[in-house]
């Protein structure tokens, strides 16, 4: 449905975009993600025909995003990251509006908005002026004048940012009902959304793809390593952690033990490791006279993937990304 | 054609639930009428002395009131024009909603025409306040109608003119008292380019005055239909969207 081709995109002294490739099959959804300023949204811009790329190409529906603009606008249907409404218009005009202008009128152009509002639970407050609306509601007309006229792409750009949990969870449902009819590309830097509403993703970082791969093969993929939570216990009386946690940081293939729980009678420590450990962690437990309560091996989770494969400045901007998450 | 009117519509939609279109209809209605008062209170004036002393000197209602009324709307228009067309890009550009009309399966060029025709239907809609006062011209005297609705004819065009200007210009920032100050500036400079004419022949000073909107205004005024002034204006109007599209082009490659 899409095909990128060595997308470029070069300002005066930066590269935004640089030369990226991948393609999006029909009826997909796919995260893209990254940390702010990765070129997500300059990438997004570059397939509706916002910007032209310095250099490269991609189609969408087979049609070229330079060549034929104006077939691929009529394919697409865009949320950019505020949505663009106008504050003096009323829901029903605003959404009749936009879908004159992607090309529908008379009884169609009624059906179309009032199946867009229907869609986007906004049918109830059509007759609302836009700009007495709270933000949530913005961005589900927002996500209503992107569906409008039935497009075989939506792009989405940060669908949620700046809504509060319930909203957030709305607005993913919303997404992934649509996911049928539509081939849907959304950007987030938020994870938990990607690995709660895409099947694909893309990492980006600094304008460069670092990543494609469905969820499950990443977790996978990061789990070549092995992370293991244990639970160890003394048998009689107390135990000493600093113990526990010297022997198990001398297990070959053992790099980091971090203390999760301490008692008096038992501890929890994470063991991160190379090489599958488990087996040794186990003998080393028992054969210090101690009792192994717990074993079992923890998924790295995605946004355990994520820094790794963005690197070392990308914990801090994480960090900050997950603060502002919690806030919203 | 149908894309043009859905934009037009759009933007005249916002001119009027806003009260911009009022006030400016209003404003533009009050200024007019003291002139139109002042100068008709003049024109009666020396009338009557013109009687009292059995002088007959030729008076013409239309060279003496409407030329020069004519005349002012077209200064009055030159300051009212940059508060028509500062909006109509800066404030796409500024609440994002330009991403919606480039992403849509529309040409710039429609959006560029559609925004700049809805501006010229506002100014038209301000000179027919001021066709109000002119009626009673009709009613107590016997103006010759066809040099006024030349003139009329000219003021459109000249408007034409500096407001696919004020266009341009409002595609350039996402500010619109930006926007507004600048078109202000260069309508303003527009108006006075003339006045070099009055002391230096050169050459420069003679483009510099073919450049002033008023001197091109005159015909118009008096009555006359003159192919240079049109040419001129149309002129003014074509240059100013093609910038205007080139601008917007432009963004393609920045923003």
């Amino acid at each position: 449905m899409i095909t990128v081709n060595g997308l470029t995109k070069r300002y005066a002294r930066t590269t935004a975009v640089d030369q990226i490739s991948f393609e999006v099959k029909q009826g997909q959804i796919v995260g893209f993600l990254g940390p702010n300023g990765a070129g997500k949204t300059t990438t997004m811009r570059m397939l509706t025909c916002f910007l032209t790329p310095t250099s490269g190409t991609a189609t969408v529906a087979g049609f070229d995003i330079l060549e034929q603009p104006l077939e691929v606008k009529k394919r697409i249907g865009y949320l950019p990251e505020t949505p663009p409404v106008y504050p003096e218009m009323r829901i029903g005009e605003y959404l009749s509006f936009v879908g004159q202008l992607k090309g529908l009128s008379g009884s169609d152009l009624r059906a179309r908005v009032d199946y867009a509002c229907e869609r986007c639970a906004v049918a109830d407050v059509r007759n609302k002026i836009i700009g007495k609306l709270s933000k949530g509601y913005r961005q589900r007309v927002g996500l209503a004048q992107a569906i409008i006229h039935n497009p075989d792409v939506l792009i989405l750009d940060e669908p949620t940012a700046g809504l509060d949990p319930k909203q957030i969870n709305e607005t993913r449902d919303l997404i992934k009902s649509l996911a049928g009819d539509h081939t849907i590309i959304l950007s987030t830097h938020i994870l938990p959304e990607v690995s709660q509403t895409c099947e694909q993703v893309i990492i980006i970082n600094k304008g460069k793809i670092v990543a494609t791969d469905s969820v499950s093969n990443l977790q996978q993929r990061a789990r070549s390593g092995e992370s293991v939570l244990v639970e160890v216990a003394g048998r009689i009386g107390s135990l000493d952690p600093a113990a526990v946690q010297r022997k198990l940081e001398q297990i070959a293939g053992v790099s980091r033990v971090i203390p999760k729980a301490d008692g008096q009678k038992r501890v929890i420590f994470e063991v991160e490791a190379t090489k599958a450990v488990r087996g040794d962690v186990a003998r080393a437990v028992v054969e210090s006279g101690w009792d192994l309560n717990e074993l079992r091996p923890t998924a790295l989770s995605l946004e355990e993937i994520f820094l790794q494969l963005t690197g070392s400045e990308a914990p801090a901007e994480m960090e900050a990304v997950a603060a502002g998450g919690a806030n919203q | 054609m149908r894309n043009i009117w859905i934009i037009c519509r759009k933007e005249l939609r916002s001119y009027f639930v806003s009260p911009v279109a009022y006030i400016l209809l209003v404003m533009f209605a009050v200024i007019f009428g003291f002139f139109f008062w002042n100068s008709l209170g003049y024109f009666v004036n020396m009338a009557m002395e013109a009687t009292m002393e059995g002088e007959q000197f030729p008076m013409n209602i239309n060279e003496q009131v409407v030329r020069p009324l004519l005349a002012n709307i077209n200064v009055i228009g030159l300051f009212f024009i940059p508060m028509i067309t500062m909006r109509l890009f800066a404030e796409e550009k500024r609440s994002g909603t330009i991403e919606l009309l480039t992403t849509s399966p529309i040409t710039d060029l429609q959006v560029i025409i559609g925004k700049w025709l809805s501006a010229v239907i506002m100014y038209a809609l301000m000179l027919f306040a001021t066709v109000l006062d002119l009626l009673f011209l009709f009613r107590y005297g016997n103006p010759d109608w066809k040099p006024l609705a030349i003139g009329y004819l000219g003021l459109l065009l000249q408007a034409g003119g500096l407001i696919a200007i004020g266009t341009f210009i409002s595609t350039m920032t996402r500010n619109q008292i930006i926007a507004g100050a600048v078109t202000f500036g260069v309508c303003l400079l527009l108006w006075v380019l003339g006045w070099v004419s009055q002391y230096e022949n050169a050459t420069w000073a003679q483009v510099l005055s073919y450049m002033c909107v008023i001197t091109h205004f005159d015909s118009f005024a008096k009555g006359v239909l003159d192919s240079k002034d049109a040419i001129f204006d149309l002129t003014v109007i074509f240059l100013g969207l093609f910038f205007t599209a080139r601008s917007m082009e432009s963004m393609r490659w920045r923003s």
